[in-house]
């Protein structure tokens, strides 16, 4: 398939978009419901950076785009095939262990993939990068402190965790999908090896999951398809309560 | 047209609407003030991505100019990313004794097993302090509580 610098750019920077907007969602849904009022507050500030970044790299998209569609158009008015991010951000918040998990495994990701992503050529992108990276290191030892407590705590949380571990494991290769468009933009010094940042994570999450004491899956099966549109079932019930009042009533404003 | 400084003067008019006490030159959300092209370009920067209390403070230094009724432009970057690095020293003593302790440097933020840092508490001074979270009322701040006086307090946590 030939694809063009501007169309592989738009694809490119509304993968990073959707991968925060969805996950942000996901995290803002524990606002009241945390397990103590700390927590309750920290996953929902969380929640606002993760929010706060999808603004960003939207707005960027809508610019690269060029379409007079907004960043607002673009978080509330497409369906659910055009949305692009990892199947592992839309997976329910199920208990606390899952989310921390779910949530550890994206930050590891992260942070590395910002590392990166801050030394675009693209200046723009680089800007964003280099802001959200200083968020992320935080989300990140928030996260690892926790698999740790959990992993390394009582009898009942370190099953609950091996378990969240053992489920989420296999929407955690597609992290490291790349295609054309990771390939154009590599080549314009624009984008990011993701393959490459593949060792890395995994060196870092042997390394917390070592220390709390949680085995890697033995399992191998990797489950993919948000980066090309293809969600699972979960994607479509975020999007209808997040869309809601778009949807409902279009156009309206607060 | 009045000198840039002026600008900046007019600037210490506008509070951060989350805390009160720093004005938004204190904070180091303002970058750099510019005449250009017959009208001030006023440059400022996010503290964190999803600040709610950004739009506030863009309505605020437009609401200063405009009762001067000067021209200008605001212009929002990110890059280079502020930290807390950019707060004023005068900002950090008009934290303190509001009763938020002001940033201490914290080294590398993903170093798990860091050395704990120290911070003191701004109600009775003591450095017998501990983190409740990392996480606090907004964006910026941590929650700790004091081991001395026991006092809760909020921590202005160091971002860079
Ligand atoms: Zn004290």
């Amino acid at each position: 398939m030939e694809i063009n610098k501007q169309d592989a750019l738009f694809e490119f920077v509304l993968r990073i978009a959707d991968d925060s907007l969805i996950l942000g969602h996901r995290i803002s849904e524990w606002c009241g419901h945390g397990p103590i009022l700390e927590e309750d507050i920290a996953l929902t500030n969380i929640a606002l950076d993760f929010v706060g970044q999808a603004t960003n790299f939207y707005d960027y998209a809508a610019k690269v785009e060029g379409k007079c569609r907004t960043a607002d158009d673009l978080a509330f008015l497409r369906f659910e095939r055009e949305y692009k991010n990892v199947l592992l951000v839309e997976q329910p918040n199920g208990h606390f262990g899952d989310t921390i998990a779910r949530q550890f495994f994206f930050d590891v990701f992260r942070k590395l993939f910002f590392e990166e992503l801050a030394k675009s050529t693209d200046e723009e992108l680089a800007g964003i990068a280099e802001k959200s990276l200083l968020e992320t290191k935080y989300h990140l030892r928030h996260s690892s402190e926790w698999m740790i407590r959990l992993g390394d705590g009582t009898e009942e949380s370190h099953a609950k965790i091996q378990e969240s571990v053992d489920t989420l494991w296999r929407y955690t290769g597609e992290l490291f999908f790349s295609n054309e468009v990771d390939a154009l933009l590599l080549n314009e010094k624009i984008g990011v090896d993701i393959a490459a940042l593949k060792r890395p994570w995994e060196k870092q999450v042997r390394e917390i999951l070592g220390e709390a004491t949680i085995e890697i899956p033995a399992h191998a099966w990797q489950q993919a398809g948000g980066r090309t549109g293809v969600h699972s079932e979960h994607l479509g019930y975020l999007l209808t309560e997040l869309q809601y009042m778009q949807r409902a009533y279009p156009g309206m404003e607060w | 047209m009045v000198s840039e400084k002026e600008i900046w003067q007019l600037l210490e008019q506008v509070s951060d609407p989350e805390i009160p006490v720093l004005t938004v030159v204190d904070l180091g959300v303002v970058r750099t003030v510019e005449w250009i092209d017959n009208e001030y370009v006023i440059t400022i920067t996010p503290t964190y991505s999803g600040c709610p209390a950004m739009q506030y403070i863009e309505k605020g230094i437009a609401e200063v100019l405009t009762d001067k009724g000067f021209d200008f432009k605001i212009v929002t970057t990110l890059s280079p990313a502020w930290t807390t690095d950019w707060l004023t020293k005068e900002g950090r003593e008009k934290l303190n004794k509001y009763g938020i302790a002001p940033p201490v440097d914290e080294g590398d933020k993903s170093v798990l097993f860091g050395p704990p840092i120290v911070v003191p508490c701004p109600l009775c001074g003591s450095e017998n302090t501990k983190m409740i979270s990392q996480f606090g009322s907004t964006a910026c701040k941590a929650h700790w509580q004091c081991k001395d006086c026991l006092e809760p307090f909020d921590y202005f946590k160091c971002l860079r």
